[in-house]
């Protein structure tokens, strides 16, 4: 348990607010620099996790490249990420989707979120 | 211009940066700390100021404390400490220093009283690599070997061996300020201080001396 000070510290340095949740297919926008130049890069896929709280808070985004699954850690808070778009909302039972990592082709689909307030 | 502060470690905590770097940084609450006794050149042959800092109650005091805290009007302080200057600097006793007036500050040095390891072995205290731990070695893997040669036909001085490890003053020189909050008195330190949560630090500018020591 931190210090109360360190707490409010903390609340201006993070989380930024996030509305995706376990499952959603999204779009990352991630700004990365090659040599001198600065571009954004786009990472879809499905976040199967997310990890730590407060300014350390990380989401993995996972998605399939030519058949061989690839995985992306991305710090929430972290001012290289542009923004994070929500193309599909799915329902699941696990807080973590570690087991896609076993599936391929059609068993690593998720049912879609069709609950109110929650859809797309 | 002579600079120092007593604080309070508080913890670690982190940040990014805007382009993207994440710094940790150690959070220590710095001041306000009254100036509790000048010491000069003519009457205790040095200069120097006397803070205090992190009141308590004065059924927790000695009376000592609490009757020299009183000259100047503070309540008892639990830790009090003195800065060296080398010039007489025009600050008088009662004044209270803040961090207001550090926002230039960019590298300090803290010194504190570092966490306790006990009596530690040599690969822990002086980071000796030990004996194998096969190839015969027998129950004696985290030895640190010969302790010196026959010719002196003593042990030199200063031979590194197991002992007291930790709970000493410690001074880390060459941290970076990451922020200063004046207003919350926060002063935010790139990387780790010596001591554990809560432990009394003394924080001052990097070499705060040099331009004015003689």
């Amino acid at each position: 348990m931190s210090h109360p000070i360190i707490q409010e510290l903390e609340k201006e340095f993070g989380p930024k607010t996030i509305d995706f949740v376990i499952g959603d297919t999204v779009d990352v926008f991630c700004r990365i620099v090659e040599g001198e130049k600065e571009r954004t890069q786009i990472f879809n896929g499905v976040v199967i996790a997310t990890k730590g709280k407060g300014p350390n808070a990380y989401f993995t985004v996972r998605r399939l490249v030519g058949g061989e699954g690839v995985e992306r850690i991305f710090p929430i808070n972290s001012p290289r990420i542009e923004k994070v778009e929500i193309k599909r909302r799915g329902k699941t039972k696990r807080a973590k989707l570690y087991y896609l990592r076993d599936r391929v082709g059609k068993a690593t689909r998720l049912r879609e979120e069709t609950r109110k307030g929650r859809a797309l | 211009m002579w600079r120092g502060i007593l604080g309070k470690k508080l913890g670690m905590t982190q940040f990014f940066t805007e382009d993207g770097k994440r710094v940790g940084v150690t959070v220590i609450e710095a001041g306000p700390c009254p100036v509790l006794q000048v010491k000069n050149q003519e009457r205790d042959g040095y200069d120097a100021y006397q803070l205090g800092f992190d009141p308590k109650k004065e059924k927790n005091s000695t009376k000592a404390i609490i009757g020299h805290c009183k000259k100047t009007e503070n309540a008892p302080m639990r830790f009090i400490r003195e800065i060296r200057v080398y010039e007489a600097q025009e600050m008088n006793e009662g004044d209270v220093i803040t961090l207001a007036g550090w926002e230039d500050v960019t590298e300090v040095q803290v010194t504190s009283k570092s966490k306790g390891k006990g009596f530690a072995g040599v690969m822990k205290r002086y980071n000796f690599h030990g004996l194998r731990a096969t190839h015969g070695v027998k129950s004696n893997h985290r030895h640190g070997g010969s302790i010196g040669s026959l010719t002196p036909t003593r042990t030199v001085l200063g031979t590194e061996m197991p002992g007291q490890m930790g709970d000493a003053i410690v001074t880390q020189k060459g941290l970076k300020v990451a922020k200063i909050i004046p207003e919350k008195n926060l002063i935010l330190i790139e990387g780790s201080v010596p001591g554990g949560k809560g432990a009394h630090v003394i924080i001052r500018p990097a070499q705060p001396y040099v331009a004015t020591k003689k």
